[in-house]
């Protein structure tokens, strides 16, 4: 039976003890040993320098794939809260089929028959349209889909009053979109948006089914060539975390920046 | 009808069963100041957002000086950029600052520059007495220098008619009376005003005449002394009895 007096400081310091982000502690453990072992074991070395190469391609059709996303995702979103029936039905129809099947086979699906069947229908033969691209455009179009949800959430979290005030002053839709309602929109989303981003950048996975050369596909080929299947695939995953870490460990920086200038 | 730059004409609204609005008549002259009131759910608001259009008549016209509302050649912003605004909760826009606020339509809609649109925002925020708040956020202000940062922001733009709506009603106490200052001065100045407000003081010092709405009807216009004072309709002096006990 402890005394008051004991309790107060002991709780104090529980709380602390509980609120020690532990769970970095041992990320970056894990990440520090790795990075040991890439300077270190001359097999994890090797296995490193052949699929880093590929980071240039992971980041190219993450951010290639990302900003075209942003475009069908504001569009898509503005869509379904269209007052027009039929543009809201063609918006709910591409956000539902999308997220109605699962992102590999969407990607298989968009790169060998929706890309092809485009691309013929102007007259561009589909060989001509390389695997990145199609890489790029299939996960862009799948993220449009996610991404139109958050936007219509974001700009349906904005009062009525403000486009009401916007339209009274004698702005149109547009400008009353454009200049009131989606900077707040897009501010209070951008934390969303960026773990959208991060997801895409781990999807982009999903790109190495196509072929596309990219930290997987490297990965896999290293693999398969060498028959090192666990360096290969412990410093596939140590690259990924990197990123993944980092990015989130940037997007709680903003989050509490944005938390801390909206008071 | 030419001297009458607001007439509601008929004017019916329904939200899906509900009727707000059941065929009320009235019309303005230049200048004229009018008061509605009325209890809560009388259709003060909805005859208010009809004459700018934020709702649509189910039935019957709005014409703003002469231009026909429900026709569909007009171009509604320019009507609207005719007709300023203000809301009871204010609706200033958080993300720009008290003169990006006053500009922001100015340049979109007037197409004036920035730095002519800065001048008339510095204007009209002298005008409302607090120009040393231009570079401050809307949250870092009061009710009533938000309040009076939204007329601004509505004057800037140059308008031939004010309607308010329950301007003070989401004010504390103390702030009421620099708001019902900087309408009482726009009165005065010959800008034509349609007020939803149960102030009786801002009533007699500025109304033309009073329009008292019961249940989507008007029941009663009159001037302020004749309304408040020797009220005809009983419906209106059971109004009246409730409102003067508080
Ligand atoms: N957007 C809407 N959808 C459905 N019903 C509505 C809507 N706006 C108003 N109403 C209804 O119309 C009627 C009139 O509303 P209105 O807001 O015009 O009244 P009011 O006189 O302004 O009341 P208050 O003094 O409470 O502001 C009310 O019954 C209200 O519930
Ligand atoms: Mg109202």
């Amino acid at each position: 039976m402890a005394g008051p007096d004991i309790q107060i400081p002991d709780i104090t310091w529980r709380d602390n003890w509980r609120e020690f982000p532990f769970w970095l502690v041992a990320i970056f453990a894990f990440l520090i040993v790795m990075a040991i072992l890439v300077f270190t074991n001359p097999d994890i070395k090797e296995a490193f320098l052949f699929i880093i190469p590929g980071i240039q391609i992971t980041l190219y059709i993450t951010l290639a794939g990302f900003a075209i996303a942003l475009v069908l995702g504001l569009l898509a979103g503005l869509g379904r809260i269209s007052s027009n029936a039929v543009i809201r039905n063609i918006a709910i129809t591409y956000v539902e089929f999308i997220r109605g099947v699962p992102t590999l086979v969407l990607i298989l699906t968009l790169a060998f028959v929706l890309v092809p069947a485009v691309s013929n229908s102007f007259g561009v033969d589909n060989r001509n349209v390389s695997i990145e691209l199609r890489a790029i455009l299939s996960l862009s179009i799948i993220y449009g889909a996610f991404l139109a949800e958050i936007f219509r959430a974001g700009i349906e979290s904005i009062s009525k009053g403000q486009m009401e005030a916007a339209r009274s002053l004698g702005m149109n839709y547009r400008q009353s979109m454009q200049f009131i309602i989606l900077p707040q929109a897009v501010r209070n989303i951008s934390p969303a948006l960026g773990n959208d981003f991060i997801a895409m950048l781990k999807d982009s996975s999903l790109a190495s089914v196509l072929a596309v050369r990219e930290l997987t596909q490297r990965a896999r080929l290293y693999a398969g060539s060498t028959f090192r299947f666990p360096e290969s695939y412990l410093v596939l995953t140590f690259c990924y975390l990197t990123m993944t870490i980092a990015l989130s460990l940037l997007l709680r920086w903003y989050e509490q920046r944005l938390g801390k200038d909206s008071r | 009808m030419s001297d009458n730059i607001i007439v509601v004409d008929q004017l019916h609204k329904y939200f899906g069963h509900v009727q707000a609005v059941k065929g009320v008549d009235l019309s303005l002259r230049r200048g004229e100041v009018v008061l509605i009131v009325g209890p809560s759910g009388s259709g003060k608001s909805t005859v208010l957002r009809c004459i700018n259009h934020l709702e649509t008549p189910t039935k019957g016209g709005i014409y703003i000086d002469g231009v026909h509302l429900e026709d569909k050649k007009t171009n509604i912003n320019e009507v609207r950029a005719e007709v300023g605004m203000v809301f009871q909760q204010f609706n200033l826009f958080p993300h720009l600052t008290v003169l990006q606020n006053v500009t922001i339509a100015q340049e979109k809609v007037r197409k004036r520059s920035k730095a002519e649109a800065e001048k008339i925002a510095m204007e009209q925020l002298q005008r409302v007495g607090i120009p040393e708040k231009a570079g401050a956020y809307p949250r870092q202000l009061s009710g009533g220098q938000q309040q009076r940062v939204a007329i601004a922001r509505s004057l800037a733009m140059q308008p031939k008619i004010m309607l308010f709506d329950e301007p003070t009603s989401a004010l504390d106490p103390e702030m009421i009376k620099e708001v019902l200052d900087v309408m009482l001065d726009l009165a005065k100045a010959g800008m034509t005003m349609v007020v939803v407000t149960h102030e009786m003081g801002f009533a007699k010092a500025a109304a033309d005449r009073v329009v008292f709405m019961d249940d989507g009807q008007i029941v009663e216009v009159g001037p302020p002394d004749q309304i408040f004072g020797t009220p005809t309709h009983e419906r209106t002096q059971l109004f009246l009895s409730k409102i003067l006990a508080h």
